[in-house]
């Protein structure tokens, strides 16, 4: 109970900050914030709204988890960016070259995503471990690399193969339908009432939720989980341990970039195809929801909820006027950089109630006298 | 000469003949490929323009590092700057806008110092939020203000200069002569060339260039001289020994931070008065981050951060000048016998991995440059970050960063 | 004369923990006075409630007759009081020179003037009879000449009051012997000492007066004649200090470990271990001894794994191990009780059951290949906290929250536990209380009683020769001397790894 207090305390906290400040920021600016937020809330209270954030909060939470997968073992993966926007590319041409059965075609599209997102990550994974590179620098440059250099360069190869060039077929070639997740509509009107103004609810949503099962799954049961912890937790004790320290980076920079891949997977099977200008920015977005969620499969949940809400709301308050839309940039950063701070803050005060605690319990216990 | 003779011979005259071998070979590389851009004025101005805000970012964080504090943050206080020195130039004069700039720089250098050095938060971490945190801010920012969330109107800036007599500037209405220019137009072979290159360096200079240049040995004798330098220095190799001293080590790591971020503040200033005449989100093109690279790349000391960004710029400088790919193309004769003399180094340590590599991509280079005439324009998009790249694969395990840096610390070791 | 220091009802109390309570003490001015205790007695606690490092929660503190309320270092360093610490506050990758003056650099307008800092550097050493060259860098500088940089700093500040937090502790015998000459040097010339330590030969050698102190309070205090170690012994611990005392061989004929010719290196290519011979057989400890450095981490980091081997071969019960991975060598039944448990040994922010899991995890009953079993895991937990008298409410505890003598039974527990066939114990007892120290003990001999080799690394001789079936000594990374326990004397062992006595190199090895 007192335990989840305490893992409660900070993100509430952080999130009342956040209200406040960009509160602040609003009211500096002559918009009414109450008028604002009211605006943000009653936008979101619509069904089609809440498919909209479910259909931004699914690559956000598969994002997270490829850097929270990082974290857990004190790797930062900066390239996440990279590693997505390459292996969307990829995907998407490789899937418009071939007509399959459904799930072979679907899956088929996946596997390579996957590849390349993983293959991606791993130069930074074998650079650190071979020759020392920091991961961070690396990841940084190879994302560089990957968006103003390879995609770049492919994406105009192959968009000039296209037979019937013409500025709205820009982009790669279109994916045969077989090679689509079909959308999940249905399955949410058996609850509710119909999806309208043709909003479609992304099948990926089944895959993050998958991912995130399986993410739970790898760090509390299964032993490469156990290892990815102990080398975050003390990378020397895990050696001692037995735990391979270079086949762990690598390992897990594989597996971040592995997840990556699947993130841009929610647009391909959006438009069908990798267009000219895809999504971007849902890596570092996926580093802060990570953080935001403290790399907890749960936490990150909501995390990604809050971020794509806030994002799907800059729309309403464009139309409303009730503010600028780039307050919610604003509280998503300002959320970050709070709710960082306050976990560092709650796991001190943890730390040390647990150690005073324990103390008292021997105490109790034993009437132990005990000293430092 | 042993290799042990000559790092005894002092730095500053040690680098200017690096630099010296460096232009010969472009020279004779120009020879070979028949193209003047390596060495034209206009390509080492370019270079410098380019290398002030790295150079200015990896500076910045030099300061924060030696005090312990790894600043990934350094991107998003550059981009801080960039907004802050627009909006200061629009509204208070190109002067003010820089020292504007500084100041918004230094506010995000000290959010980051709130949230490592108070709260210990983790330094990357803390640096990504600062990342995220700035951009939306100057977009926020510049929507209420300028009504666009990545335009500002146009910015001013101070006047360039020409040095007197090296570069034909004025003083007191007497008009120098531009030796420089006279030796370039000599046409003499290499001569000519260190000429041009100098001349880059001397005229249409802005005055942050000039300060920028006159910081590294500020620098250096800031921290290797004064009190403030040692008691930074002792921040980031062991800051309980500093604090059993009765140092006030946190005061150390938030000064460091600061003014760390108000260096990359007044980069990102530079960018949006001089570089691009206006505030434009995404104009920072990662030069905090590159900024980094070159901190690694000089080994944490002020000097080796100017080389690694005069370097970032050239690359940076040729592309933007480099329309067909031509200059790129003989540049990869550069890489050729740069990697060529890697592997020749790295075989006298006896170090095969690196020999092997380095022969590789040597060749790799060499057979490129054989079988084409030009590069294509993505290859030198990437070429900086491959650079930093291949510099850290070759040179990462030789560095030695500040000892306690990116460690938590707290007062009285509790 | 009014003293130097007076110390009047300090408490101090940590979460949990009284670490000080109601202590008083009295330093006269120009003594040496020893304060000891076993390890978590309060002593450290109290040197750093003296120099400012820590506040008290209660009492008071005069210094020279006034009172004083200190909130920083440099409160104290300002009424000429200077600590040398135990774990060196040096900074490697700067000057001597730039270690010593910092905090109180010389300065016109914030340029330090180095020379002038040279200059009273040059007399201040002159004055006490000790030599340093000022520009060297502290990372090639040897322990012993460390320990003289860090009191020459304090000196450099022209600190009266000295206190010297258990010097001896990184110090050979003989290195002992030049530190109580420069200590007697600074008495002549009128400083007052303050010395921190639990060896109390070495007490009874140097100190003018002693205070002791028990589980955070003062259990006496008086002048350092006729008292006898035993008498000291029972003040620290309320009874007599334990050793341990050897027992009936239990040396088998079977060979555990064989390590052959065996020679590391470290990065720069240097040999740190040198064409090194030894047997271990079932059923016997063999003990090293040797200064910290000259190789030992460096056999052991071999021996389990972590650093390769340049030259020769190791095998395990007659399978080679030479080049297999930590991994499997642990899962072929090597134990390692590492010599910094926080640092090798445990996950501090990790619940006790899964550091019991750590090294094990592949094998029943924490785990297997691909899955961790948390019932196996925490059932296995508990019966370690059972058997070896972890003292903790429930296994779900985060290890930091346990005093280090309980984080060490749980290492040695989950290692023991684990039924191997070798076990390499670098300082098993190193920073914990004596109650714990007497329960590894135990558990060691009683393993070695059950037909376990144990390779035994420990900086306290009195344990290493108690413990031992065999002593070898290491210098310079190679194994220079071959003892039997029953009769060599710590002294004997000193001069062997220091390189002062010599043995045959043929019987050696």
């Amino acid at each position: 109970m007192r335990k989840l207090l305490f893992a409660l305390a900070a993100p509430v906290g952080a999130f009342v900050l956040t209200i406040i400040i960009s509160s602040i920021a609003l009211w500096m600016f002559g918009s009414n914030p109450f008028s604002a937020y009211g605006d943000m809330l009653g936008h979101a209270a619509k069904l089609e709204t809440q498919v909209d954030i479910l259909n931004r909060a699914t690559p956000l939470y598969i994002s997270a988890v490829a850097a929270a997968i990082g974290f857990r073992m004190n790797l930062f993966n900066i390239g996440v960016e990279g590693q997505y926007l390459f292996a969307f590319l990829i995907a998407a041409q490789v899937g418009s070259l071939v007509v399959l059965p459904q799930v072979f075609h679907i899956l088929l599209i996946m596997t390579v995503a996957v590849l390349v997102g993983a293959a991606y990550a791993g130069i930074a994974g074998v650079l650190k471990v071979t020759r020392g590179v920091n991961e961070v620098i690396s990841t940084i440059m190879l994302n560089a690399i990957a968006i103003t250099g390879l995609i770049a360069l492919l994406q105009q190869r192959w968009q000039a193969d296209q037979e019937n060039f013409t500025s709205t077929t820009l982009g790669t070639n279109p994916i045969p339908e077989s090679g689509l997740i079909p959308n999940i509509n249905g399955i949410v009107e058996i609850f509710t009432r119909d999806i309208g103004q043709g909003k479609q609810l992304t099948g990926m949503l089944i895959v993050a939720i998958l991912v995130g099962l399986a993410y739970h799954f790898l760090l509390t049961r299964m032993r490469f989980g156990f290892d990815l912890r102990a080398s975050g937790a003390n990378p020397f004790a895990a050696r001692a341990g037995g735990i391979p320290p270079k086949r762990m980076v690598v390992a897990a920079m594989v597996l971040s970039g592995a997840a990556a891949g699947l993130i841009g997977l929610v647009e391909l099977n959006e438009k069908a195809k990798f267009s000219p200008n895809p999504i971007k920015g849902l890596g570092f977005a996926g580093i802060a929801v990570a953080l935001l969620g403290r790399n907890n499969p749960g936490g990150m949940v909501f995390a990604a909820l809050l971020f794509a809400f806030l994002d799907v709301s800059a729309g309403i308050l464009q139309n409303t006027q009730a503010a600028t839309k780039e307050i919610v940039n604003i509280m998503q950063g300002i959320v970050l950089l709070v709710a960082v701070i306050a976990y560092g803050v709650t796991a001190r005060i943890q730390s040390r109630e647990e150690a005073k605690a324990t103390a008292e319990a021997l105490r109790a216990t034993e009437g132990m006298e005990v000293a430092t | 000469m042993s290799m042990e003779k000559w790092n005894n011979i002092p730095a500053w005259i040690r680098w200017p003949i690096y630099a010296l071998l460096g232009i010969l070979l472009l020279t004779i590389v120009q020879g070979v490929s028949d193209v003047d851009r390596l060495t034209k004025v206009s390509t080492s101005r370019e270079m410098l323009r380019w290398a002030v805000p790295i150079f200015l970012a990896g500076l910045g964080g030099l300061f924060s590092e030696r005090a312990g504090v790894v600043n990934i943050g350094l991107e998003g206080m550059l981009i801080l700057g960039m907004w802050f020195g627009a909006w200061g130039s629009i509204n208070y004069g190109p002067w003010i806008g820089l020292l504007i700039g500084i100041g918004g720089g230094a506010i995000g250098g000290l959010l980051h110092a709130v949230a490592t050095v108070t709260f210990n938060v983790d330094h990357i971490i803390s640096g990504v939020a600062i990342n995220i945190l700035a951009p939306a801010i100057t977009r926020y920012l510049s929507d209420e203000v300028w009504g666009s969330p990545t335009t500002s109107p146009a910015t001013s800036t101070p006047d360039v200069y020409d040095l007197p007599i090296l570069g034909g500037g004025t003083v007191a209405g007497w008009e120098s002569p531009d030796l420089l220019l006279e030796v370039t137009n000599l046409e003499l072979p290499f001569i000519s060339d260190v000429a041009g290159l100098l001349r880059g360096l001397v005229t249409n200079l802005h005055f942050v260039s000039l300060l920028a240049i006159l910081l590294v040995p500020f620098t250096s004798w800031l921290i290797w001289r004064t009190r403030f330098g040692l008691r930074l220095r002792i921040s980031g190799e062991n800051p309980s020994a500093g604090e059993a001293q009765g140092i006030n080590i946190i005061f150390y790591k938030y000064a460091g931070v600061i003014i760390s971020g108000g260096l990359a503040g007044l980069g990102g200033a530079f960018i949006s008065t001089e570089l691009s005449g206006l505030f434009q989100g995404g104009n920072s093109a990662g030069r905090g981050f590159i900024g980094l690279a070159a901190l690694i790349f000089g080994n944490w000391r002020p000097g080796g951060v100017l080389v690694g960004a005069l370097l970032f710029g050239y690359v940076f400088g040729l592309d933007l000048k480099d329309l067909d790919g031509t200059a790129s193309h003989a540049l990869l004769l550069v890489n050729t016998v740069v990697l060529g003399a890697v592997a020749i180094w790295a075989a006298t340590k006896n170090r095969v991995a690196d020999t092997v590599l380095a022969a590789i991509l040597a060749v790799g280079a060499f057979v490129w440059w054989l079988s084409a005439d030009a590069v294509p324009g993505w290859w030198s998009n990437i070429l900086p970050y491959v650079l930093v790249l291949l510099v850290l694969v070759f040179f990462a395990q030789r560095l030695r960063m500040p000892k306690a840096l990116g460690q938590p610390y707290a007062k009285g070791g509790r | 004369m009014t003293a130097a220091i007076e110390l009047i009802g300090i408490t101090k109390r940590f979460p949990g923990v009284i670490a000080n309570d109601d202590v008083n003490l009295t330093v006269e001015k120009g003594e040496i006075h020893a304060i000891c205790g076993e390890n978590g007695a309060g002593k450290s606690t109290l040197m750093k409630i003296l120099y400012g490092m820590q506040p008290a929660d209660e009492g008071r503190m005069l210094v020279n007759g006034e009172e004083v309320n200190f909130s920083t270092p440099n409160d104290a360093i300002d009424r000429g009081i200077g600590m040398v610490h135990q774990h060196f506050m040096l900074a490697d990758q700067l000057t001597v020179l730039e270690n010593i003056i910092l905090g109180a650099e010389p300065t016109n307008g914030g340029v330090i003037k180095f020379k002038e800092a040279e200059a009273h550097l040059a007399k201040v050493a002159a004055d006490y009879g000790l030599t340093i060259d000022p520009n060297d860098m502290i990372e090639s500088l040897e322990v012993g000449e460390r320990q003289r940089v860090e009191i020459i700093k304090v000196l450099y500040r022209g600190a009266e009051i000295l206190i010297l937090d258990e010097p001896t502790a990184v110090l050979v015998p003989q290195e002992v012997e030049a530190l109580f000459d420069n200590m007697r040097e600074l008495k002549a010339a009128g400083s007052t000492i303050i010395f921190i330590d639990h060896k109390l030969d070495e007490v009874l050698e140097i100190s003018d007066s002693i205070t002791v102190l028990r589980h955070g309070k003062t259990v006496a205090s008086m002048p350092n004649e006729g008292v006898t170690a035993h008498d000291l012994a029972e003040l620290m611990v309320g009874s007599e200090l334990p050793t341990p005392e050897t027992s009936e061989s239990t040396v088998t004929s079977t060979v555990a470990l064989d390590v052959r010719e065996v020679t590391v290196a470290d990065e720069d290519g240097r040999n740190v271990v040198e064409n090194i011979n030894f047997q271990i057989h079932k059923g016997e400890i063999l003990g090293i001894a040797g200064v910290e450095g000259n190789g030992q981490s460096e056999l052991i980091d071999a021996i389990i794994g972590t650093a390769d081997i340049r030259q020769g071969a190791m095998s395990l019960l007659g399978t080679d191990i030479s080049n297999m991975s930590v991994r499997k060598r642990r899962e072929l039944g090597i134990a390692y009780v590492p010599e910094d448990r926080h640092v090798e040994g445990l996950m501090l922010d990790a619940p006790l059951w899964e550091n019991a899991a750590l090294g094990h995890q592949t094998q029943s009953p924490y785990g297997s290949r691909w899955l961790i079993n948390r019932d196996g895991a925490r059932t296995q937990t508990e019966l370690i906290k059972e058997e070896f008298d972890v003292r903790t409410p429930n296994i779900d505890v985060s290890a930091h929250a346990l005093s280090g003598g309980n984080q060490q039974k749980l290492i040695i527990g989950r290692e023991l536990t684990s039924n191997p066939s070798l076990l390499i114990a670098a300082h098993p007892t190193r920073g914990i209380d004596v109650g714990a120290q007497a329960a590894v003990w135990e558990q060691i001999r009683t393993a070695r009683a059950n037909g376990l080799a144990t390779l035994l690394i420990s900086a306290d001789l009195d344990e290493l020769i108690g413990l031992s079936d065999t002593i070898v000594v290491m210098l310079r990374g190679r194994l220079v001397a071959r003892l039997a326990p029953e009769d060599v004397t710590p002294r004997d062992l000193g001069a062997y790894m220091t390189g002062a006595a010599t043995q045959n190199s043929d019987e050696a090895a």
